[in-house]
């Protein structure tokens, strides 16, 4: 998803001109980002986008006010995150991919996985999620199917899947069988794919 | 029998309480920031208070179905102490936020100077952020407490139908009713007031501008006395109209000056039987 799709996806929102006249706002004065980023919601609507799927009003045009600042990104989106609440922070964690920040936003992404809120569990493992080392985002992907989190958010997910991941999921799976419980489907598709591809161990 | 709690501190409570209400039928709620009994030492402590308030409780809130909403504000206690003190530079970047609905709990406590500059100063960013305001009445020396209160609240320049006076009680109803202000009832399981009570009172002073919440907390207390409230009506004779509104609509009409009270997706409709076009209460009752 480009700023530029997401900007043709917003123009149906109930109060086009208030963002229009955000986004140029930005521009010219990107300190009132500050402001502007948390009444999102209640101008934009929260509705999903049929033009964008996966997304809503309030995720894109958050996104579309951080992309559209002049510089200092990664300071903003810092910021915005950490005195942000939930919405805010799920939308700041969306927008890291599309921003010129190289893997300054990773210690976001930590904190959003660290949390027990899964849409901002989920919202951490998209393309950005890249800059993460690859024990922190197996973390990651077990805990999305720990608490439930579709694996579908995952981004990579066929790409990055690995031998490890599956030795993770195997033994969650062992313990729930235990317990007499399943892994959610997908979880358990994902590991008889990573199964049927690797290699047995003696 | 849909229910709107507009004061109850869920922070202080767990999941099982989220189910008893949602099976209750409290569909939402609004959780005033207060103080948490072990007083605080720092800023950064309500930095983290407040962002539970805004993150993580109304997450918890939305797995059992209900909708949460939270005021903000330095509370009249902690105002008393100067660590606490640069809290009141913290808010206005809460004041800012979707599901802030008021600023609240201020008032007094104690009745310090320090408690009355922090009381007028929150006042003030109600106005500036264009939100109502939740004034907390002090349990110690309540009847002038309350007067001196209403006082401040006129001096601010808000408007009285912006402001709700809380834990008011036989003895402090009419001073509040006169003044133009909201009334809240905190509804407890022996101390500030009973369904029984709450029932006389609003028979002799009718359902306009009335709030009946839980301030369900820390301290022993019953996030269920709203559901209980509205039975004790329903016995004594009021319709379920009247229950409705006041279990419903009054805290939606006043928290819904904020222009933030988003309920849309909420199940809130009033189910009606078909037989008996009586409302069909929810929770299998």
């Amino acid at each position: 998803m480009t700023p530029d799709s997401l900007r043709a996806a917003l123009r149906g929102v109930p109060d086009p001109d208030w963002l229009d006249a955000a986004l140029r706002q930005v521009v010219a004065e990107p300190t009132a980002i500050t402001r502007l980023f948390p009444a999102v919601g209640r101008r934009c609507g929260r509705a999903a986008l049929p033009d964008a799927p996966g997304w809503t009003a309030d995720d894109a045009a958050r996104v579309l006010l951080l992309t559209s600042l002049p510089g200092e990104h990664a300071t903003y989106a810092e910021s915005l995150y950490r005195h942000g609440d939930a919405a805010e922070r799920r939308a700041v964690l969306r927008a890291l991919p599309l921003l010129p920040i190289g893997a300054a936003g990773v210690p976001l992404l930590q904190d959003a996985i660290r949390t027990n809120d899964t849409r901002l569990v989920g919202a951490a493992l998209g393309p950005y999620a890249r800059h993460l080392d690859p024990a922190a985002w197996r973390q990651a992907v077990l805990k999305c199917v720990f608490s439930g989190v579709p694996l579908a958010v995952v981004a990579d997910l066929e790409t990055r899947a690995d031998g490890e991941l599956a030795a993770m999921l195997a033994a969650l799976a062992a313990e729930r069988h235990a317990a007499g419980r399943e892994l959610p489907a997908d979880a358990t598709d994902l590991l008889d794919r990573l199964t049927a591809a690797l290699p047995r161990e003696a | 029998m849909r229910i709107f709690d507009p004061h109850i501190h869920m922070t202080s409570r767990t999941t099982d309480d989220y189910e008893r209400m949602a099976a209750a039928g409290v569909r939402a709620l609004v959780e005033p920031a207060f103080w948490l009994g072990q007083p605080r030492t720092s800023a950064a402590s309500f930095v983290d208070y407040f962002d539970s308030l805004i993150g993580w409780e109304p997450f918890r809130a939305g797995q059992f179905g209900v909708r949460h909403f939270a005021t903000i504000a330095l509370n009249p206690k902690e105002a008393n102490d100067p660590r606490c003190r640069p809290v009141l530079d913290l808010l206005p970047r809460y004041l800012d936020k979707d599901a802030v609905v008021a600023v609240g709990e201020i008032g007094y406590d104690s009745m310090t100077p320090e408690e009355d500059e922090a009381f007028a100063a929150q006042l003030a960013l109600a106005v500036a952020y264009d939100l109502p305001a939740l004034v907390h009445t002090p349990h110690r020396d309540k009847a002038r407490g309350c007067e001196r209160t209403l006082a401040v609240v006129a001096e601010s320049g808000i408007d009285a139908g912006r402001v709700v006076v809380d834990h008011l009680n036989e003895v402090t109803v009419k001073l509040v009713r006169d003044s133009g202000c909201w009334l809240g009832f905190s509804i407890y399981p022996d101390t500030k007031m009973t369904p029984e009570r709450m029932v006389e009172l609003l028979r002799e002073y009718g359902t306009e501008r009335m709030l009946v919440n839980s301030a369900a907390d820390w301290g022993r207390s019953d996030p269920l006395l709203t559901r209980a409230t509205g039975e004790a009506m329903l016995l004594a004779g009021f319709s379920d109209d009247d229950v409705d509104r006041v279990l419903w609509r009054n805290p939606v009409e006043f928290y819904g000056q904020s222009g933030r009270l988003d309920l849309s997706d909420l199940d809130v409709a009033e189910k009606v039987d078909p037989q008996t076009g009586n409302s069909i209460l929810r929770g299998g009752s």
